[in-house]
């Protein structure tokens, strides 16, 4: 029993990464109604641009602030240059787009900062909660950041005006520009939105697996498995997946016996799946109906 | 007989008094050329150049096997580096350790990878878009890690992987052990793609592009959607299945870590990059997977990524639905100069 509850919390510890990332991941997916394939070198590049802050001697807030102001506008500026040309060619073809900005991204910070793994500090410390091996402050902190950002956006998108366009122009753009919401410049908030959540993310995770230009990649993909098993509909619904796919993994690797240890990313990603099977919209996303 | 129903589609608005001439068409005049060039090519080229255009060939059947799956049917896939693994692997395992000629590889990697695609297809007919994209990426993920395995290892070699000795041309034959591969995967290229065409322009080809185009108004017209679904995932299973044993008899190795995801990213650049729902298009897409990389690695070593990702939106930029629709744009214009005058 011991045994369980201990890897429940250090699950739901390396959980609280993925669901940041699964939070960023739906809002852009709520702005742009794609998942963007580089979200996850975009958070590396924020995170990078607030280490080269603090090597430049700010304090750890100013740099935290100066990263996500940055990165809001590198988001926005990113959707005007690259992607409003090609906002009329085929999906297939944008996901190709994402992924050019993969490369780019990721190669240009490794040429910049080199591949060398840095450490990045964390604002909560790294001593044991409670004089609990398993989960530190700084993972307690994650957590507690994760939550509130999801609060923030909750109440944003539910309680403001900006937020409500925002929905609007995503759920349907034609009705949308009618009522004179400025459908291009949402997207672009959108955009923007997401790379702020991702810096925040980037900058919460940077300390837990170090510094580097490829830090993102599996973050990045049990992010989106997060994001799908809770419902790309549904920030809460993401969070939690975020936080499931953590638990699972964990669990399977501990209690699956002879297989577990060396599978436990696949038998993760099989249960998903499984629960898809009777989910096909994840576990919180509302269910697309369409009329014929 | 096919290239001819093909254009009657395409062209659906031209008069159907342009099927009646029985000269050969365009197409089929650059077809005949195409393979003369391929057949010349290998007298005339240094040999690692014949064994690169050998891997354009591979990879252009692998995307052809995406590009029946994505382009013909609608259904998303990040899981075909698996199949491209799960088809160099039985290649690599029936001649290491049953001693079966490579030639004899190809169709059995072929009904293995049908296999798995087909059974992969029913729990993926309940999954759409990125929520099947998911269920693919799974597939992916899990190959390497079940390649590795360690109780498998008598048969997959383990993370070391196996390595197979390159198939010598049979006697008599006056060509070296490159050219003669070229010439076999050049063969077998053809046949497929043929396969391919004639499959899009049958009646079952129309199915599969009508559940692609409208699911329910298929359905609706007695399309068993199900079946089709199915089926096509397994058709793409098996061309990407076979180009895998291609490639790995071509490599002479296989390794757990080269079917990765990122091998399911190429095939998809590739596929948006050729045109997708075009069967030539994926020779391109060949093409750009194999040189583009290689090209970026020259001009920058450091950089290598950021000039692969700039050549890649360049290309999207410019032919916003692949080389494909580029030359179907530009023929449409030119037909269309020549009508004013």
């Amino acid at each position: 029993m011991e045994l369980l509850l201990q890897q429940v919390l250090a699950g739901l510890a390396t959980g609280a990464i993925y669901a940041s990332m699964a939070l960023a991941v739906v809002m852009i997916y709520q702005a742009i109604d794609h998942l963007n394939f580089a979200q996850g070198e975009m958070a590396m590049f924020s995170t990078f641009l607030a280490w080269q802050m603090l090597q430049w001697g700010w304090p750890y807030w100013a740099a935290f602030v100066g990263a996500v102001v940055l990165s809001f506008v590198g988001g926005v500026a990113i959707e005007r240059i690259l992607f409003k040309p090609i906002q009329n060619a085929p999906i297939l073809s944008q996901l190709a787009a994402f992924i050019a900005l993969y490369g780019i991204l990721n190669s240009s910070a490794g040429w910049i900062w080199d591949f060398n793994i840095k450490t990045f500090p964390s604002p909560f410390g790294s001593a044991p909660l409670f004089g609990e091996r398993l989960v530190s402050t700084h993972q307690a902190g994650m957590i507690g950041v994760t939550l509130l950002m999801l609060a923030l956006l909750y109440f944003f998108f539910r309680g403001s005006r900006l937020g409500l366009a925002m929905r609007a122009a995503a759920t349907n753009p034609e009705s949308a520009r009618l009522v004179g919401i400025r459908v291009g410049w949402m997207i672009a908030l959108g955009w923007g939105m997401s790379a702020a959540v991702g810096a925040v993310a980037g900058m919460l995770i940077a300390p837990v697996v170090f510094l580097e230009p490829n830090m993102m990649l599996g973050v990045l993909l049990y992010g989106f498995a997060g994001a799908v098993l809770g419902g790309l509909s549904s920030p809460g619904g993401a969070v939690a997946g975020g936080f499931a796919v953590g638990v699972i993994e964990n669990l399977a690797g501990t209690f699956i016996p002879y297989v577990g240890r060396e599978l436990k990313l696949t038998i993760a990603l099989v249960l998903i799946v499984a629960v898809l099977m009777f989910k096909p919209s994840g576990v919180f996303g509302r269910t697309v109906v369409s009329r014929v | 007989m096919t290239s001819q129903s093909r254009e009657t589609i395409a062209l659906a608005s031209e008069p159907p008094r342009a099927r009646a001439i029985a000269r050969p068409s365009l197409r089929q005049i650059l077809i005949a050329l195409a393979v003369l060039v391929a057949v010349v090519v290998p007298f005339v080229l240094k040999s690692f150049f014949i064994f690169q255009l050998t891997l354009v060939m591979v990879y252009g059947l692998a995307i052809l096997g995406l590009n029946l799956l994505t382009g013909f049917n609608g259904q998303f896939s990040l899981g075909h580096s698996a199949f491209y693994g799960i088809g160099a692997y039985t290649a690599a395992i029936l001649m290491e350790q049953l001693d079966i000629a490579y030639y004899w590889t190809l169709p059995c990697a072929g009904a293995v990878c049908f296999l798995v695609g087909f059974l992969f297809g029913f729990p993926a007919l309940r999954l759409q878009g990125l929520y099947l994209a998911l269920a693919t990426f799974a597939l992916a993920t899990a190959m390497p890690q079940i390649l590795k395995f360690h109780p498998l290892e008598p048969w997959t070699g383990g993370v070391q992987g196996i390595v197979i000795l390159k198939p010598d041309p049979p006697s008599g034959v006056p060509l070296n052990a490159d050219q003669w591969l070229y010439f076999f995967t050049l063969a077998v290229l053809l046949v497929m793609f043929a396969g391919a065409a004639n499959l899009a322009t049958s009646r079952t080809g129309r199915a599969i592009m009508a559940i692609r185009d409208h699911p329910i108004a298929a359905a609706t017209m007695g399309i068993n959607t199900a079946l089709y679904k199915t089926l096509t995932f397994g058709v793409s299973a098996l061309y990407t299945g076979v180009a895998g044993a291609l490639g790995a008899i071509a490599i002479q190795f296989v390794a757990p870590d080269s079917f990765t995801f990122l091998l399911s990213v190429s095939l998809l650049v590739g596929l948006v990059v050729g045109g997708v729902g075009s069967i030539p298009g994926s020779l391109f897409g060949g093409v750009f997977v194999l040189f583009v990389p290689n090209i970026a690695e020259r001009v920058s070593t450091g950089l290598a990524g950021a000039i692969y990702g700039v050549i890649l939106l360049l290309v999207i930029y410019v032919m916003p639905s692949g080389a494909a629709g580029f030359v179907r744009f530009a023929a449409t214009r030119l037909k269309s100069k020549g009508k004013l005058r």
